[in-house]
């Protein structure tokens, strides 16, 4: 009887086998659940990478004074001293479809930046200048290694002559990848080259204000009624079963009452930033009220004691000193609800906020597109420099909700144990 | 029922009793206990005689339900919790590393505080020790083995047409009992009881006292008990806690007529606790 | 004061008026949800039945062919189009189970391992990492899926001689299963938290191993709430839009193989009213038809779930 606690029966060895197989599992679950995460994160940040940098090419162009008249600078052909520049550089290049492909080597936007360039200094016509050009999206992607210069002839975007000017433009210094600011700086484009984040930036900073303005007011109000007022009853009953049905409904069902409402029965401009925010109002609202009630559960009863007992009506001990106290996990919830909204799709295709939106929208009444949204478009651009884009959009929305989920956990622990 | 009468009967079978000299089932040598930094339990030295059942008495938070929990090694399911010095049973270190506590447990069962039946039927609740440690080898005997446990636990004659019904819905005392019979039926040697009877009626604790008494034939038991009366009643040794320390041990009788140390004395008549 | 003076405790007999204003405030706000959830029936509803004038409900909800149309002449071959359910439920159904199938076991055993195995530390680091995964945009999801997941699916299935679409079920399955894992694991994590400890303990001092303690006491206690937990699960399967999107295909296929292109209810709602449309075709108005049978099905298992685990709550509170 000396070995009863250590003697490992065959029947023992299989339970404990059994619970190391269990414990492997759970563990083995967490360990697929976050390495997908790191590899769709790390996937993606890494594709990304490559849209902060953009391949530029220095030309000397001759600013002829016979081509630009002085009275009228803006509207001369600066493309035709762009094209002028490239057969100047390149002078063994004759043929006419020789000639086409070496435009393609710059890209479309060129003859802006040089007449942005000459109308502010006019005094350079005449001489001739040096001047970077943004590459094309091919020279760019062949630059960054996204293709390669020898695939098969069917992929092919960019030949072996190709190949030999670049190379020719890299061995005289005249190709350097640099920041690539205008990312950041310029709304969407059908050129990935020239394509940025600004439009669908602002248009998903207009509709979260609007969403904000409506869902925060409605849920801290409907909260304070429900939790601070509303009798117990069936009717009150029935509003809290519809507040959570209504935080379980598909969002693209919010995205057809916004159609059906918003957009055909008031007639409220389609595509824009109002309606857009008003359709993220309604889905985020049940968050924000339970959240807020949350908060307003945790005031103590000890607190509306005191100031019902010097004499203030349940209006004013609400107002002056229970929802102060819950404003912090108020805001909290809202920051969360927001967030989420923040990537919110769907809704928005239903009401057209899936138009091509080259300009930044000046206020929430003209066409914008959101960040999601933008992603979505490009995901769909068949060009191979839309990918890294896409990836680097991604990248600046994770960045955001990042942002907006640590600054709803430090509003929460800075306000967690006040009273 | 005369409550005084039944306390009076057993009191004086208590005093009939010898106690036989036997090697201690369990014999614990300066135990200490911490709870992260705090020192729970400070150098418990203490021999458990077989076949007899032992009372743990003392004021809240002395230590004496930490002590019974390191028995069965249930304080390594609390993270922060240390234990310290040596705990044999029937020789062996229950502490070395080579001692499964799965194999441990069910020689050493135990019955809480509050009855904790599984959410099950009344059968599966018996059932269970026995299926998960592959004691039966068949239906017929794992049925024999059933009512057995809970004949032993005398619950059987109420609940023998009910088997099937959740053991949730029965009544506290006999929750009580079937978590008894649940673990009688794996046969340990030893049974650890936390304050049985806390959450149960005057007689509903009567009952669990009696069986207590005739469970002592083929158990050691050990039990944390409230109640200086209960201590009184059903067992023939008792240990004295208090903050921590162990004051006093010795036979039941010997403890709560003359015991040796003031802070026993005290406790038994009520001036602490 | 002169002592005969009495106080008076006869206020003004309703509140003032700034006072009634708040209130009526108050309570129009909580009526808000309430308009919205009527808003979104008689909306759907409104324009279904006008859907349902063109096409009868039965050919609707039965019919076996999605072919939507929207005829340039009225003597056109097939310028009423097809409208039939079937296959867009049968492939919603198909992907979300498929997501469920790998959101399940993957959800459950890390709330387990979380809940009863995991040191603090540990799930100090796990939790906020899988709140993260659940924080993704769904375009993320579809993005990548699109990306990644459909053609390594397709180069494995060829390698291995299968025909795969490029567009499979299986991958947006995939795709939607992994987000929705930390769903199912957070639900179910709450609710094996709320088992009392008394039970474990028992199970323990019966000798137990831990295994045999959750799978035999632990779970079966908590089996309601899960259960609750991977009814709402399945309904946001069901509702997700972007992953399908973006990785499922527009062919509305009426199959059950994961490796071949299906269309789901919420694909066809998308691609039916991007793009300019005129509101009264039938095409149009068919995707509301949509929207109230998505919205119907996801009603049903919320409200299913919830009572579920309402009834759960009140049995350990």
């Amino acid at each position: 009887m000396t070995d009863l606690f250590t003697k490992v029966t065959p029947e023992l060895k299989r339970r404990l086998r059994h619970e190391r197989l269990f414990q492997w599992m759970g563990r083995s679950a967490i360990f697929i659940a976050i390495a997908f995460l790191l590899v769709m994160v790390g996937t993606i940040a890494s594709m990304g990478v490559g849209a902060l940098r953009q391949t530029h090419i220095e030309l000397s162009v001759f600013l002829d004074p016979q081509e630009l008249d002085t009275a009228r600078l803006y509207d001369a052909d600066y493309g035709r001293l762009v094209k002028k520049a490239l057969r100047a550089r390149f002078t063994e290049v004759k043929k006419r479809q020789d000639k086409r492909k070496l435009y393609n080597l710059i890209s479309s936007q060129a003859e802006f930046t040089l007449r942005d360039l000459v109308v502010s200094r006019p005094s350079l016509i005449g001489q001739t200048v040096k001047v970077w050009f943004t590459a094309s999206d091919d020279v760019d992607m062949l630059i960054k290694g996204n293709i390669s210069s020898s695939t098969g002839n069917t992929q092919r975007r960019i030949d072996r002559r190709e190949t030999r000017w670049i190379n020719d433009l890299i061995a005289a210094d005249q190709l350097e990848s640099r920041f690539n600011s205008r990312f950041f700086w310029s709304g969407d484009s059908r050129e990935p080259e020239l394509a940025g984040i600004l439009s669908a930036f602002a248009g998903s900073a207009f509709s979260l204000l609007v969403c904000f303005g409506l869902s925060f007011p409605v849920g801290i109000f409907a909260a304070i009624y429900l939790e601070e007022f509303a009798p117990k009853n069936r009717w009150s009953a029935f509003i809290e079963v519809n507040i959570n049905n209504l935080a379980a409904v598909p969002s693209i069902v919010f995205g057809l009452l916004g159609l059906a409402v918003f957009l055909n029965t008031f007639g409220l401009p389609r595509s824009s930033p109002l309606v857009g925010g008003m359709v993220l109002a309604l889905m985020t609202l049940p968050t924000i009220i339970i959240a807020s009630r949350a908060a307003l559960r945790a005031v103590p009863p000890s607190i509306r004691e005191a100031a019902l007992g010097i004499g203030a009506s349940r209006i004013q001990t609400v107002f002056h000193h229970v929802a102060p106290l819950a404003l912090p996990g108020m805001l909290t919830g809202a920051i969360v609800g927001m967030a989420r909204a923040l990537g919110e799709t769907a809704p928005l295709l239903m009401i057209g906020m899936v138009a091509f939106v080259a300009d930044v929208p000046n206020s929430i009444f003209e066409p914008a597109t959101a960040l999601p949204v933008q992603i979505f478009l490009w995901a769909d651009s068949p060009e191979r420099a839309f990918l890294e884009k896409t990836s680097a959009a991604i990248i600046v929305l994770l960045c955001f909700l990042v942002v907006m989920n640590l600054s709803a956990i430090i509003l929460r622990r800075k306000f967690e144990k006040r009273y | 029922m005369s409550f005084q009468l039944i306390e009076r009967q057993i009191l004086t079978s208590g005093k009939r009793q010898d106690i036989p000299e036997q090697p201690p089932v369990i014999s614990t040598r300066d135990v200490d206990v911490y709870y992260a930094d705090k020192k729970a339990l400070d150098k418990i030295t203490l021999d458990i005689p077989a076949n007899a059942v032992m009372s743990l008495i003392g004021p809240s938070g002395c230590g004496k339900t930490t002590f019974l929990r390191c028995l069965n090694r249930m304080n390594d399911l609390i993270d922060i919790c240390r234990v310290e010095g040596d705990i044999r049973i029937d020789g062996q270190d229950i502490y070395a590393p080579e001692v499964n506590t799965v194999s441990l447990r069910a020689h050493v069962g135990m019955v809480f505080q509050r009855p904790n039946p599984f959410p099950k039927s009344i059968f599966e609740n018996v059932a269970y020790g026995l299926r998960i440690h592959g004691l039966t080898s068949s239906k017929s005997e794992l049925a024999d083995r059933v009512e057995d446990s809970l004949k032993r636990a005398g619950l059987w004659e109420e609940v023998k047409d009910r088997l099937d019904e959740p053991g949730t819905g029965l009544s506290g005392g006999q929750q009580q009992r079937l978590c008894i019979a649940r673990t009688i039926a794996v046969q340990p040697k030893i049974i650890l009881m936390d304050e049985p009877c806390s959450a149960l009626d005057p007689i509903a604790t009567a009952k669990i006292e009696e069986l207590i008494d005739e469970m002592r034939a083929n158990f050691t038991i050990i039990i944390v008990t409230h109640s200086m009366q209960q201590a009184a009643r059903v067992s023939q040794h008792t240990a004295f806690f208090h903050m921590g320390k162990l004051v006093e041990q010795g036979e039941t009788r010997q403890i709560f007529t003359s015991p040796q140390d003031e802070r026993t004395e005290s406790y038994i008549t009520g001036r602490i606790g | 004061m002169s002592p005969t003076t009495k106080i008076d405790l006869t206020g003004p007999r309703r509140s003032p008026w700034p006072e009634r204003l708040i209130k009526a405030l108050l309570i129009a706000s909580s009526l808000v949800a309430v308009f919205v959830t009527v808003g979104i029936v008689f909306s759907l509803l409104f324009e279904a039945i006008r859907f349902f004038k063109i096409i009868p409900i039965q050919d609707f909800l039965f019919g076996l062919e999605w072919n939507p149309q929207t005829a340039i002449r009225a003597d056109q071959v097939g310028a009423k189009g097809e409208f039939g359910a079937v296959p867009l439920i049968t492939g919603t159904l198909l992907i979300s189970t498929i997501a469920m199938l790998i959101a399940t076991p993957l959800g459950l055993a890390s709330a387990i391992y979380l809940a009863e195995y995991a040191s603090s530390r540990t799930r100090a680091i796990v939790k906020p990492l899988l709140e993260i995964l659940a924080g993704i945009p769904t375009v993320v999801y579809g993005f990548f899926a699109a990306l990644m997941i459909a053609p390594l699916i397709r180069l494995t299935g060829t390698g291995m001689g299968l025909e795969v679409a490029s567009e499979s079920a299986l991958a947006a399955g995939l795709a939607m299963g992994i987000m929705i894992v930390p769903l199912i694991s957070s639900l179910s994590d709450d609710v094996i938290n709320a088992v009392p400890q008394s039970l474990r303990d028992a199970s323990y001092g019966l000798g137990a191993t831990q295994a045999e303690t959750i799978k035999k006491v632990v779970l079966p206690a908590a089996l309601p709430g899960i259960s609750g937990g991977l009814l709402l699960a399945t309904s946001t399967a069901i509702g997700e839009t972007m992953i399908v999107v973006m990785a499922a295909g527009l062919a509305a296929n009426l199959t059950a193989n994961p490796l071949e292109a299906v269309t789901t209810i919420t694909v066809q709602i998308v691609t039916l009213l991007t793009g300019d449309q005129e509101f009264d075709s039938a095409k149009t108005l068919s995707a509301f038809a949509l929207g109230l049978l998505l919205f119907t099905l996801t009603l049903l298992l919320n409200i299913a779930a919830q009572k579920i685990v309402n009834h759960y709550r009140e049995r350990y509170d």
